[in-house]
């Protein structure tokens, strides 16, 4: 079995092209150039020096030795949180914003939660020149003030969604509907591996370094390419995309995805798609989402504003679907008490959808000769009033 | 005959409206369908309110919300709807996204329609090439025309291809646009009328998207079979209620 996107845009029952008609001519257009912009040598050459120069790429990978000791187990973490502008997200954003510009666009659209996507897009446009309007809930946009700021310093324009929720998904439904009324000039930059194929594919290859990496790092240090775990948090997916995408196909690397389980699954407030959710259509493609029973999409609950949607990846919802993927729900305290744990046994204080990936270890064991990676998806940065209220710091 | 495929033969401009099932106030299904026939409304579309709808700008997104709000459900519209064909005769369209209709399971929201007297279902997020490899049996079954739309960027090839697998009429979205967010058309779009009315296709054309007052139901009449007005009636029932739909439809029909 393949855990890679079949040629129709689907993982196993999952994913396609759920837009409407008005939508048809962008995704087709990037549908059927996505794969041979990417194969450019040009294009290749381009996007692994701003990898390196820009991102700071690669990214360590680091031993966490006190960590390793405390749950007796070799724990390393990817070390995304060094990434220029403070998380993995910019790895895609580098990639989509040389794509756009292949494709002849002039106007960068994008949505935002916690607003680390928002920040990754403006800062490429600002490095392309290029046009940027990003669209964040109203919510976040309160809960999220410093990266507001720090956008509108990259130049972009932040323009509020209203509707629903107005969180991310809300945010994601106002940038959709930009893109229907300008569907000329302008590229949508979706930040997760979520939405219509070619979107998750496309997504999961520009993260697709984070693996890649690992490989050979884990190789120099262990001697082998292939840990026993790759464990990453989940919201829509786009980190963990990344950090399994070389392992997909190698059964002896086992992946553990981490939700959000807000206040506990079963509370009503809540963010753990595996569980709540049923197979339904969101944001242009086929996954699992969190839904009532008339098909009304819901709305999900969690501390981190990253790990606040209702849905997951298609190709998340297959990893889940044939087991290929063990999904384990964290709450908001779990996550919250890992956080400052690893704050001060390493000296890293990790984003709040971090610290869900590192909250899993009360619970689940590990043999003291496994090599567990977890990535290390962002900083906490954003989220020191979060911690600040939490801990009464 | 399917009562979509006979209105289309009868020979005049048709004046389609679009309303927010369960909106103002959840019972208001009827009352409107009813008032809209009987003020010389050609054909309906009742839309299915749902939480995400993307292809709509503000005005049937908060329509929508709100019919939410009052109770509207698949399984409420359908009860509403149950004794429709006592008193109404003119075709009935289903407007709705497609996970409401999937959750329901796609046959049984099928045999549903069929029951209670729908005609045809609009499905904006469900591509053209899905329905046509898996549902179309399935729609047919049930005597189910499915609408698609058409936008200035479709190109030809696909809107004949649309016109091939399609029975009813083609739904012409007037420009690349959410719901609701035009107001009168320029000469691009009025080329872009007459460049389809030139393909010859198979399926009458009807114009939706802009259109909401005498002068846009003219222009886009002009070149197409009818035109569709969803956002503008939305606007007028917030204001005025359902009760009094003579004042809208004779301003668009110009009585």
């Amino acid at each position: 079995m393949s855990y890679h996107v079949n040629e129709k845009g689907y993982y196993g029952q999952f994913g396609g092209a759920f837009i409407p008609e008005m939508l048809y001519p962008n995704v087709e257009e990037l549908r059927q150039n996505y794969l041979k912009v990417m194969a450019e040598p040009d294009f290749k050459k381009e996007f692994d020096q701003l990898l390196k120069d820009y991102v700071g790429r690669p990214t360590p990978l680091y031993f966490a030795k006190r960590m390793s000791k405390k749950y007796n187990t070799n724990i390393y973490l990817k070390r995304e949180d060094l990434c220029h502008t403070g998380a993995h997200k910019i790895n895609n954003t580098i990639g989509q914003i040389l794509m756009a510009k292949r494709l002849k666009k002039t106007r960068i659209i994008a949505e935002t939660g916690a607003g680390q996507h928002g920040v990754a897009t403006a800062t490429v446009c600002a490095l392309a020149g290029l046009e940027c309007i990003v669209y964040m809930g109203e919510i976040d946009i309160a809960r999220q003030a410093p990266n507001v700021a720090r956008m509108k310093m990259l130049g972009a324009e932040v323009r509020p969604a209203l509707s629903g929720s107005r969180t991310l998904k809300d945010a994601t439904n106002e940038a959709i509907r930009d893109w229907i009324n300008n569907p000329i000039d302008t590229h949508y930059i979706i930040g997760s591996a979520v939405g219509p194929h070619p979107y998750p594919d496309m997504v999961a290859r520009f993260q697709s370094v984070v693996s890649e990496e690992i490989k050979w790092q884990l190789k120099e240090v262990e001697g082998r390419e292939n840990p026993d775990y790759v464990v990453a948090c989940v919201g829509g997916g786009s980190n963990a995309a990344g950090a399994y995408y070389h392992y997909l196909n190698e059964p002896d690397v086992k992946l553990i995805a981490v939700e959000a389980a807000g206040k506990g699954i079963y509370t009503g407030e809540s963010a753990a798609t595996s569980v709540l959710g049923k197979e339904g259509v969101i944001h242009g493609s086929k996954t699992l989402l969190m839904q009532t029973n008339d098909g009304q999409i819901t709305e999900p609950y969690s501390i981190s504003a990253g790990l606040d949607y209702p849905g997951v990846g298609p190709m998340h919802a297959h990893l889940y679907e044939t087991k290929r993927a063990e999904f384990i729900s964290v709450t908001d305290d779990e996550a919250m008490i890992a956080g400052l744990e690893l704050s001060q046994l390493e000296g890293i204080i990790p984003a709040i959808e971090t610290s869900h990936a590192l909250a899993i270890f009360e619970d689940k064991k590990f043999k003291p000769e496994d090599v567990v990676v977890i990535s290390l998806s962002g900083r906490g940065d954003k989220d020191l009033n979060t911690y600040i209220d939490y801990f009464k710091l | 005959m399917n009562r979509i495929q006979a209105k289309l033969q009868e020979d005049k401009k048709l004046l389609s409206i679009y309303f927010t099932a369960g909106y103002p106030s959840l019972n208001d299904t009827l009352t409107t369908i009813e008032n809209l026939e009987k003020n010389g409304v050609d054909m309906i579309e009742i839309g299915l309110p749902f939480s995400d709808p993307l292809a709509d700008g503000p005005t049937i997104q908060v329509s929508s919300t709100q019919a939410l709000h009052n109770g509207m459900t698949s399984n409420v519209l359908f009860d509403q709807l149950k004794d429709i064909r006592k008193t109404v005769s003119i075709p009935l369209i289903l407007m709705g996204y497609f996970n409401p209709m999937l959750q329901y399971g796609v046959e049984e929201f099928c045999k549903k329609c069929q029951d209670v007297g729908i005609d045809g279902l609009i499905i904006p997020d469900l591509p053209v090439e899905v329905y046509h490899e898996e549902y179309q049996t399935i729609f047919e079954r049930y005597g189910l025309l499915n609408i698609f739309l058409i936008t200035p960027q479709t190109s030809e090839k696909r809107i004949r291809y649309m016109d091939s697998i399609s029975k009813g009429f083609i739904y012409t979205v007037s420009s690349a646009s959410t719901t609701g967010s035009q107001s009168g058309f320029g000469k691009n779009q009025t080329d872009y009328f007459k460049r389809i009315a030139d393909l010859k296709l198979v399926n009458p054309q009807i114009i939706g998207f802009g259109i909401s007052d005498h002068e846009t139901f003219s222009q886009a009449t002009q070149h197409a079979k009818g035109a569709i007005i969803g956002s503008a009636f939305i606007k007028h029932v917030t204001k005025h209620g359902v009760n009094n739909l003579k004042k809208f439809t004779d301003i668009i029909l110009k009585k």
